[in-house]
């Protein structure tokens, strides 16, 4: 019980005071509703602003779960070369690096014009390229950083590669590839979102949101933000999902301490 | 008469380092093993004995030298699956319970189901840890792990059983026990044993046969037959010739070091 509330009724006490603190500060210093709009008002928009903003944000989903998808899988399937092949993995890593340091969402402006403002393959190859390298990156080390004792193991047994890498390397790059696809459903939203910013379909939530907010209607422009948070938070549970059911023996996961 | 199970002539391993200077791991190492016979590799860090047993298990290439297994070369036995395994860490995949980890070398040979799972839990019920089947392997401890380990490297019923230093994580009363386990076992399951260690006591407990090796390079100094009646039990400890036998093996040890 007393862990429960630690888990549970801490965060839920910090976010409720968060917003009474903000509440408070808006109404106290009068802070005009352009600039500041007080949570209350946020929540009464959402809920007024619904069937506009929620079909927005389902259409801006689409567009970063599609990018997650072709990113990720683009990813792992590189990521399988390279762990197999050190030659193509003296070529590939630097430049995996140094790529994913780069500001990828500046590419937008250009997916926009390749693709078309309005196409959502436009957005999603923005997402695509943010997610493919820290996913990329994870794979090659879950599938690389086995042990050397565990590849004794199977060469002793005699066991041809595609064994090695069914019941060795890939068990063991599950957890890589979890925490790297935790990180790559916030950037999927991410790049999204910002890439509407520079121009998208009337039906998306990052046109909504700047619209929103060129005309001040901030209220408006908040209600997009917490309709994308909550999307966020949907897709983390997805993964978090996930990683109860895939990797239910790893140390994350386990109740009691070893 | 007994048959040969392993025999090592003029064997050499030298590992090239940088700037074409080289390490001699091994030279000039004659040995016999008799089938049925247990041999423990002792001697001193450095001194190749992890080496020689990887080249009898074809883990490793020696550099000169001819090295047969059942009559065989070590890379048909291997490949024949003449070999069981145990490492110095108990080496399981964490992400299987302990009947699958046991299971590994099966799936490796292509048993089905139900044979599979049956012959993994009589080697559970070998090791007495029938009970613990469905546990993950965290939820062990250090000397179970090692018996489960010990499980599954005598699971395809292997001529020739190859441990590595298996009990040199444990502690001293731990592995007192395991010791006693491990002689039971031999004793059933009558496999030849080859074993390396750096305990002087552990190999005159165990051994029908213990050989003495001096590093820099790895050479064998002397052979010491251990005639101390079988089966080995706790008194075993306790005698005089258990003694005489300790300060034999110290000696030849001695004898290199001047």
């Amino acid at each position: 019980m007393n862990r429960l509330l630690r888990r549970y009724l801490a965060p839920a006490l910090v976010f409720v005071a968060v917003l009474a603190v903000w509440e408070f500060f808006v109404r106290a210093f009068g802070i005009q509703g352009f600039l500041l709009p007080p949570p209350s008002e946020v929540v009464r928009t959402v809920s007024a602003e619904w069937p506009v903003v929620w079909p927005a944000g389902l259409f801006t989903l689409r567009e970063a779960l599609g990018g997650l998808f072709g990113g990720s899988i683009a990813a792992i399937a590189v990521a399988f070369a390279v762990s197999r092949w050190s030659t193509i993995r003296v070529g590939v890593q630097p430049l995996a690096v140094a790529a994913g340091s780069a500001p990828i969402i500046a590419l937008a402006p250009i997916t926009n014009q390749w693709f078309g403002i309005t196409n959502p393959v436009s957005k999603m190859a923005v997402v695509a390229v943010m997610v493919f390298f820290p996913v990329m990156i994870n794979m090659v080390r879950g599938l690389t950083d086995v042990g050397g004792a565990k590849v004794e193991l199977m060469n002793s047994l005699a066991a041809p590669d595609f064994a090695t890498l069914w019941k060795v390397r890939l068990p063991n790059s599950l957890p890589y590839l979890l925490s790297a696809l935790r990180v790559a459903v916030a950037l999927s939203l991410i790049g999204a979102v910002v890439t509407e910013y520079f121009g998208g379909s009337r039906a998306a939530l990052g046109v909504y949101i700047s619209q929103q907010a060129g005309l001040t209607r901030m209220a408006e422009a908040w209600a997009g933000i917490v309709v994308a948070t909550l999307l966020g938070a949907g897709l983390q549970l997805l993964v978090m999902g996930a990683e109860r059911v895939l990797i239910p023996w790893h140390p994350s996961r386990r109740l009691t301490p070893a | 008469m007994t048959s040969v199970m392993v025999s090592l002539r003029g064997v050499d391993k030298v590992f090239p380092r940088r700037k074409g200077a080289s390490t001699v791991a091994l030279e000039g190492i004659d040995l016999e093993i008799r089938a049925g016979d247990f041999v423990s590799l002792l001697g001193p860090s450095g001194c190749g004995k992890s080496t020689l047993l990887r080249i009898v298990g074809d883990l490793l290439e020696p550099t000169a030298g001819t090295v047969t297994v059942n009559g065989k070369s070590p890379s048909r036995a291997r490949h024949d699956r003449d070999y069981g395994m145990v490492f110095q860490q108990a080496t399981l995949l964490e992400w299987r319970r302990v009947l699958g980890n046991v299971a590994l070398p099966l799936e490796v040979t292509g048993m089905a189901e139900p044979q599979r799972s049956e012959r993994a839990r009589e080697m559970l019920k070998l090791v007495e840890l029938v009970e613990f089947a469905d546990h993950y392997p965290w939820q062990l401890s250090g000397g179970m792990q090692q018996r489960v380990a010990i499980a599954r490297a005598l699971t395809l019923e292997p001529s020739l059983l190859l441990m590595d230093e298996p009990f040199g994580a444990l502690d001293e009363m731990t592995r007192e026990r395991m010791q006693m386990e491990l002689m039971r076992i031999w004793q059933e399951t009558q496999t030849t044993v080859l074993f390396v260690t750096h305990s002087i006591p552990e190999a005159v407990f165990l051994s029908t046969q213990v050989v003495v090796m001096t590093p820099r390079p790895g050479r064998v100094a002397g052979i010491v037959d251990i005639d101390l009646p079988q089966p080995r039990v706790f008194e075993t400890r306790e005698e005089t010739k258990y003694f005489d036998k300790l300060v034999e093996v110290r000696e030849v040890l001695r004898a290199e070091e001047e």
